[in-house]
């Protein structure tokens, strides 16, 4: 099978391309689309390539957008409305959640608002509160809505094609800090959203990490220096919040007995303590060797000053403390 | 409050018989028959709403028949139309299938939403009723995005979204005008203007009771219209769905009414409406689009008080039975609050 080397940009740009060539009834909306620059090479010449009938740069208006395009999918298309930062997109709570999210049930499942809508989280650089949110947690909160972190760059592709050829309203929410990571691809196969499941993406013996986006990436990059702490760490990458299948997560803390969850959101009422939550009421107390622990943003908004900054991000380093502490109790 | 609106806004004026010289009789008495069987079946509503029959909430638009239905009379079953919060009429304009309105505002799943929805959630696609939900001015962006997909997929129909003069105080409202126009999608947003929002008379929440002005701000051409003429309705939509279906980009017809109950249920809500009185309504009943029209016709010698007697008498036998049919339809299935979460498995 020949593959192509992608980054995890890259793999979302290829994504669009399958989309948009095969499928007629994709188009994409959203600011910045016609320069895309603040997607860094994600969405790169789309405009050129499939022309702005179908990639719509957009006035200065996520609300009027995003149900533009819960409305086009009611009507039959499979639109992506793209927010380049998560913070704007919060203008366009209703159409999210009261709308795309609600419609087939409170209409008896006979409208389908197969909308997928891109949310990327940016954050770093001094750029401060409002530039940097990570929601997921709100938006798993909400039923009706699918919720998608894709961690790896296989994913970060055949993911949002799964997202969008699903027939529901879908949530994507992909991370600026992992555009970086590279990979070879295999061609693309189209995968059924609804069948999509947290996977083992390293296996090891002492203790479970579960995270999702870039923090499954900070977990996989500590349970590799851990490895030569002699510390075997397996980590599950949770891909899909909502709705949240858990016993992938389940089988592996049965295992490992420890378990250990990363979360770019903050800590309180976060999905971190959804995933703690879903094992500890699905295990026997005595399966835990240790309690659990979280790793995950301080209850503040991001500050801009570096020296803040710095500290408040997760970093690799802060993932191997906290499996050190419950390894070694 | 500048009245821009002026002698629309005057509940004394326009109360003659009105305008039908040059209309087809028939569509004249279809559309006769369309308002009577909507207010018949509002009115029906009210009553099951005052017995307690209803649980949930009704916000009725008896007084405001002749929008839906003369909005209606040039729409095609692909256009895409949506709705609000009081949007019984909107419905029963495209499908009078009033045995499953009452069905669903029963919450039974015979019902147009299956009994998921409620007077509030209402569904029926086939006609092209795309849905309507409470949160007001929730659906004026779907709308506009139903027909930007009619643009692409060249089908030649049009989105039509209800606004209220409330729904205009949301900001998603104005983006939705200025997008509509900036993509040249065909549109027709439909203001009824009851000079109400909830309890709140219009001149206590903007400067200006023209709600047209803000077409004027996004360059769409508009139409002002007495809201309880059907005849006025019915051109003036005709006119701007031509020029929509022509590519012509958005329209918008501001259609002045009243309404005749409160904002919710059956009570005349004197009490709780600021500058809501029964002199005023007693003068919008006066201002009745279906007795303007029944006597434009009476004049015109198109249609007689028999005819008129026969036809409700039919009305309220095929009502009276709908409603008990709906009263005995079975409620949803236990599973279903899980079943319709998501569309895909």
């Amino acid at each position: 099978m020949t593959t192509q080397k992608h980054n995890y940009g890259t793999a979302i740009l290829s994504a669009f391309e399958y989309l948009l060539e095969n499928y007629p009834e994709v188009f994409v909306i959203g600011q910045g689309l016609w320069s895309p620059w603040y997607v860094g090479n994600s969405m790169t010449d789309l405009d050129k390539k499939f022309g702005i009938e179908r990639v719509i740069d957009t006035p200065v208006s996520e609300s009027a957008c995003t149900g533009a395009a819960v409305g086009a999918s009611l009507a039959g298309m499979k639109p992506i409305v793209v927010h380049p930062r998560m913070d704007f997109m919060l203008y366009a709570m209703d159409a999210v959640v009261n709308q795309a999210a609600k419609w087939s049930h409170m209409l008896g499942g006979q409208a389908h608002p197969g909308v997928t809508i891109r949310s990327i989280i940016n954050r770093g650089g001094e750029q401060g509160a409002q530039h940097s949110q990570a929601l997921h947690a709100w938006f798993a909160h909400v039923p009706g809505l699918r919720v998608v972190m894709p961690s790896t760059v296989a994913d970060a592709r055949d993911l949002l094609i799964a997202s969008v050829l699903c027939n529901d309203p879908v949530m994507y929410i992909d991370d600026r800090w992992l555009y970086e990571q590279e990979d070879d691809l295999p061609p693309v196969i189209e995968l059924n959203l609804t069948e999509q499941r947290p996977v083992v993406s390293l296996t090891g013996e002492d203790i479970t990490i579960v995270a999702s986006g870039h923090s499954s990436l900070l977990a996989r990059k500590a349970a590799q220096q851990l490895e030569g702490e002699n510390i075997s760490v397996e980590v599950v990458d949770v891909r899909v919040l909502n709705p949240f299948y858990a016993e992938e997560i389940i089988n592996s803390v049965k295992k490992t007995k420890n378990l250990l969850v990363v979360d770019s959101g903050w800590m309180s009422g976060g999905f971190s303590a959804e995933i703690i939550a879903k094992v500890v009421e699905n295990l026997p107390v005595s399966c835990l060797r240790n309690p659990p622990m979280r790793v995950a943003l301080p209850d503040a908004p991001a500050p801009t000053s570096r020296v803040l900054e710095k500290a408040y991000y997760t970093s690799v380093e802060d993932v191997v403390e906290a499996v050190k502490k419950i390894v070694k109790k | 409050m500048k009245n821009q609106l002026e002698e629309l806004s005057n509940p004394e004026r326009f109360h003659s018989p009105i305008g039908i010289k040059d209309f087809p009789t028939d569509t004249l008495i279809e559309m006769f028959e369309l308002m009577m069987t909507i207010r018949k079946t509002e009115q029906r509503l009210a009553l099951g709403r005052k017995d307690g029959l209803i649980g949930g909430p009704v916000h009725l638009g008896v007084g405001q028949e002749a929008i839906a239905v003369g909005i209606s009379e040039y729409l095609r079953k692909t256009d895409r139309v949506f709705g609000a919060h009081r949007s019984h009429a909107h419905l029963l304009a495209l499908n009078p299938d009033f045995y499953r309105l009452f069905a669903e505002v029963l919450g039974k799943k015979t019902g147009f939403s299956k009994g998921m929805g409620g007077s509030m959630h209402l569904w029926n696609q086939p006609s092209g009723f795309y849905g309507s939900v409470p949160i007001v001015a929730g659906t004026v962006s779907l709308a506009v995005g139903a027909a930007m997909a009619a643009k692409l997929q060249k089908t030649g129909d049009i989105g039509v979204a209800y606004i209220g003069d409330g729904a205009v105080e949301e900001g998603v409202v104005h983006e939705s005008f200025n997008l509509a126009k900036i993509q040249n999608a065909p549109m027709l947003f439909v203001i009824e203007n009851n000079l109400f929002a909830s309890h709140m008379h219009i001149s206590l929440r903007q400067p200006n009771n023209m709600i047209a002005r803000f077409a004027v701000a996004n360059e769409i051409p508009y139409e002002l219209v007495d809201g309880n003429d059907v005849v006025a309705v019915a051109q003036a939509s005709k006119r701007l769905i031509n020029d929509i279906r022509a590519g012509k980009g958005p329209r918008l017809i501001e259609l002045v009414t009243y309404r005749w109950y409160g904002h919710v249920d059956w009570r005349d809500d004197v009490d709780v409406g600021v500058k809501r009185s029964l002199d005023d309504i007693d003068n919008w009943k006066a201002r009745d689009p279906i007795a303007r029209l029944s006597k434009a016709m009476i004049k015109a010698n198109i249609w007689s008080a028999e005819q008129q007697e026969a036809l409700e008498v039919k009305l309220d036998r095929n009502i009276r039975s709908a409603w008990d049919k709906a009263m005995n339809d079975s409620y949803p299935s236990s599973d279903s609050t899980l079943k319709y979460v998501y569309a895909a498995t």
